[in-house]
């Protein structure tokens, strides 16, 4: 049911329409119809915004909703729901389903099944066949069966002239490449970060240059063929630095990165908890540092959370066998609020367009995401910035529990989210 | 001695503090004389249960620990099994809560995973001692060095160890540089650049490529068994190029003080790491590693059975 | 502090039991000491010196850690420290004099017959104590005392001996 909702001197975060200041809002049947210092209406539901803020709805770039195939992890519908409680309007879901999201069907029935849930998926394609790395997908069916972006993740194409002609193909049909840039060759059998910790912990590592190699050849294909690339979830310190040089040639190279690469480093698997899992691994000090830097300067346009979830049996396996990846959805904004806002790494307007602005511009969505324009949907999120909480496993309703901020202490949360017009929970 | 053994598990030499491995070390002394008497055994143990889980194949510890366990005159089981879970299609802790239902008092554990036993002693009551854990730690393999090298040498502090061979994947290397450093025993570990682990040096010990100059001086030279898969995964063209660069032979123990240990946690691949004439050689306490291996895990049980009654308490 | 025994009534009582050894052995042919812990074995080889200044003869001398024979060890915890064994001789067909400094309960004693039996098969077992303290919990019977001395049971024997605490003498302290 489309809402009328007057939401009453609440503080509004719209860096692109450098809107920063407290604001009444109207939404009239799922629109914004009016954005004032003062609005009376007699007839819309009245909410009270003192002392919380509004974002242009938050928008993530890179989750694994896993259906179909792996619906015992999650569904799109339970990963929007998820999704939609940590304040998110919209996601680009991952191809690596199964069957893999290289033909129009399954792009087909993803975007099908996201219409029963107020949320916005756009899903990602695959880049080649069955994510093998050795054929094209058919991205322009993909396209008109409505893929937003191609990607085969975590399996980076090695082969550079298959990794040329994909970029070359999809960027003539205006399809976002977006790249896990990872030389597998060199992780090799690795599943934590190479160094001081793997030495420690007797555990096979993946080196920094297994990222940056990647990172390197792509931005140099990228520069050969005009082809936007979008670099998700960077890693290392290398990476940093060759995305803010190519962005210093003006090439058309973004990157994102995850929350808990912004937030911890390879100490915390001491213990060998697979719940800090993940690929690419948690990095050093020097790498967190560079990894702040490049949010603070630019380099770094975006934060996706590369929401991962597992089964709990799958993450009991001893730590060489278990799954890589956590899930994310419900806990970035309070992680990017408390590392970020409130360790004064980035101010408000900074942390909206990582989360919001930017991606939309990245993505090139439709009018009205990324930013809160009158006239368009209302596709907006309500934040408490002081909220403090603790995150605990039985409170998420993602179907998998696989978090590595369970039992953390934040500060700030998303309290109310409005998606497609819609509100989807309040939580004051 | 003051220090009193209070843990409940073993899993690894590097959470220990050097007195709690003198402990374990002074412990083994006295159970050396058992395995020289008639009767080869002592009541202490009489009535508990030992589980000795195997995933990983090996035949010389699960022998040892199975006869210290019964010098002990514990009663003990023995499963032998296929290390991976998803192999098996149970979780190892499912696996192993299995055998605690049989209401066994310790167990002792093998896995080819690097910090299984880590998780299951955090999780169950049952105590846990590590026989190795992928190519992380195989604490009481480098017990029974230390133990060796002190009663050859006298002491373990200042002396000179040097390993040689696939450092990265040895859990035998790793649990004795805890160990021999926490004791003030000077390491050395030398082998071919791709089978030095990233950033070894941060474990306090120093590392080369040479050999000469790793036993140069070394009051001990303990050999790492290398595997032949390690040709096929390219940590170094051949075996028999391997060998022309480190194996320890007379020739190259002319760089080594007179009165060197030749050690080696076995099974030794003759002519490989080691030519056979040294390994039968004055210089070689190879054969005094397995008996101590005994005294050193009859000490470690002994003092971990304490354990279980701290957490019956609890 | 209660001195029961000074230094001259203890090594008076070393020299008479060590006599007694002889008498009731009819000499000093097969027969070996085994002292039990710290002051069974230091006893022993006072013992063991005296009866070669009285017969001339050295007697075989063997030390026992009863530890790992203790039928305590499921109650009280961490694991007590183990001493070193040290016999090595065979025991077989010989007479074994165990020496302890203070009989108590009994348990301990009841530990060395275990241990002692897993040595070998000795023709005789005798026991030596320079203190009986009484509260037996066993049924077991001292064949030499230096001296016996009734004690209440929230009480403690302390024996010192002058290799290990510079002096010899025996007190009785209340516990705790």
């Amino acid at each position: 049911m489309m809402i009328n909702l007057l939401i009453k001197q609440i503080h509004i975060i719209d860096p692109k329409n450098k809107v920063d200041g407290v604001f009444d809002l109207l939404i009239k049947n799922g629109l914004i119809a009016e954005l004032k210092k003062e609005i009376k209406s007699s007839t819309a539901e009245t909410l009270d915004g003192k002392g919380l803020h509004l974002f242009p709805g938050l928008i993530d770039m890179h989750v694994h909703f896993r259906e179909p195939g792996f619906e015992q992890k999650e569904t799109i519908v339970s990963g929007a729901k998820a999704a939609l409680k940590g304040g998110f309007v919209a996601a680009v879901t991952m191809p690596n389903t199964n069957p893999p999201c290289d033909h129009q069907s399954v792009i087909d029935n993803i975007i099908r099944k996201s219409n029963e849930v107020p949320f916005y998926i756009f899903p990602a394609g695959t880049l080649t066949k069955e994510r093998e790395g050795k054929e094209l997908s058919e991205m322009a069916d993909l396209k008109r069966a409505g893929a937003w972006a191609v990607t085969d993740d975590g399996n980076w194409v090695s082969d550079p002239l298959l990794m040329r002609r994909a970029m070359e193909y999809a960027s003539m049909l205006g399809l976002l490449v977006i790249s896990h840039a990872e030389d597998k060759r060199l992780t090799s059998t690795g599943v934590m970060n190479e160094g001081i910790m793997s030495t420690r912990l007797g555990l096979k590592g993946t080196p920094n240059a297994s990222e940056a190699i990647a990172v390197s050849r792509d931005i140099l294909l990228t520069e050969l063929t005009g082809a936007p690339l979008h670099l998700t979830h960077i890693s290392t310190r290398e990476a940093v630095e060759l995305v803010r040089d190519a962005k210093k040639k003006k090439l058309p190279v973004t990157a994102d990165v995850t929350p808990h690469h912004f937030s911890l480093t390879e100490e915390v698997l001491e213990h060998y908890d697979t719940n800090f899992k993940m690929m690419p691994p948690l990095r050093t000090a020097e790498d967190l540092k560079s990894i702040l830097e490049g949010l603070k300067d630019g380099t770094i346009d975006a934060i996706a959370t590369d929401h991962a979830p597992h089964t709990d049996e799958e993450k009991m396996e001893e730590f060489m066998d278990a799954p890589v990846g956590v899930t994310g959805v419900e806990t970035a904004l309070g992680v990017a609020l408390t590392q970020l806002y409130h360790e004064k790494v980035l101010n408000l307007s900074e942390l909206v367009m990582k989360m919001s602005t930017r991606p939309a511009e990245i993505l090139k969505l439709p009018n009205g995401f990324g930013e809160i324009k009158v006239g368009t949907e209302a596709n907006l999120t309500l934040v408490d910035l002081n909220q403090e909480w603790v995150v605990k496993e039985e409170e998420f309703i993602s179907k998998s529990k696989n978090s590595c901020f369970i039992g953390s202490k934040l500060k700030g949360k998303a309290v109310g989210t409005i998606s497609r017009g819609k509100l989807w929970q309040k939580q004051f | 001695m003051n220090t009193v053994w209070k843990r409940k598990d073993l899993v690894g030499i590097k959470d220990l503090t050097a007195d709690e491995i003198r402990l374990i070390l002074d412990t083994a002394k006295s159970f050396q004389e058992i395995s020289l008497r008639p009767v080869k055994k002592v009541p202490t143990l009489r009535g508990r249960t030992v589980a000795n889980l195997f995933f990983e194949p090996s035949t010389r510890t699960r022998i040892s620990f199975e006869l210290a366990e019964k010098r002990l005159s514990a009663d003990t089981i023995s499963f032998t099994g296929s290390t991976s879970s998803t192999v098996k299609g149970e979780t190892l802790k499912d696996t192993v809560r299995n055998i605690e239902s049989l209401k066994v008092d310790m167990i002792v554990m093998r896995h080819s995973a690097s910090g299984a036993p880590h998780r299951l002693a955090e999780e169950l009551p049952v105590s846990v001692i590590n026989a190795g854990d992928g190519i992380n730690e195989h604490p009481t393999q480098a017990l029974l060095d230390m133990f060796t090298v002190q009663e050859k040498k006298g002491r373990l502090a200042g002396i000179k160890v040097a390993f040689i061979g696939d450092i990265l994947h040895s859990r035998v290397a790793r649990s004795n540089i805890w160990g021999l450093t926490k004791l003030g025993a000077k390491v050395v570990v030398c082998g071919p650049k791709t089978l030095l682990p990233p950033k070894v040096e941060s474990l306090g010990v120093e590392a080369t490529t040479d050999l000469a100059k790793a036993i140069r001086d070394a009051d001990v030279i303990n050999l790492l068994r290398i595997q032949t898969e390690r040709q096929s995964e390219c940590y170094f063209p051949s075996i028999r190029e391997y060998a022309t660069s480190y194996q320890i032979n007379r020739e190259v123990l002319k760089h080594a003080k007179p009165d060197v240990l030749i050690m080696h946690p076995g099974p030794v691949n003759r002519g490989i790491e080691l030519s056979s004439d040294v390994m039968d050689g004055p210089y070689s306490v190879i054969l005094d590693q397995v008996t101590n291996g005994l005294a050193v895990r009859m000490a470690v049980l002994y003092l971990l059975s304490g354990a279980r009654k701290k957490s019956e308490t609890k | 502090m209660n001195q029961i025994i000074n230094a001259e009534e203890m090594n008076r009582a070393i020299t008479r039991i060590s006599h007694e050894i002889l008498e009731k052995n009819k000499g000093a042919d097969r027969i070996v000491l085994i002292g039990i812990r710290t002051g069974g074995a230091i006893l022993a080889k006072r013992f063991q010196s005296q009866i070669h200044s009285i017969e001339g003869k050295e007697i075989l001398l063997g030390l026992l850690d009863i530890t790992l024979y203790r039928d305590d060890l499921t109650e009280i915890g961490p694991q007590p420290n183990v001493g070193e064994t040290k016999i090595d001789f065979n025991v077989d067909g010989k007479k074994v004099i165990l020496v302890d400094d203070v009989l108590f309960t009994g348990r301990t004693i009841r530990c060395a017959l275990d241990a002692l039996i897993d040595f070998g098969r000795p023709e005789s077992i005798q026991l030596a104590v320079l203190v009986d303290r009484g509260h037996r919990e066993l049924p077991i019977k001292p064949d030499y005392v230096g001296k016996n001395i009734p004690t209440s049971k929230n009480e403690k024997v302390i024996v010192k001996f002058k290799e290990q605490d510079g002096e010899d003498g025996v007190s009785v302290v209340p516990k705790g």
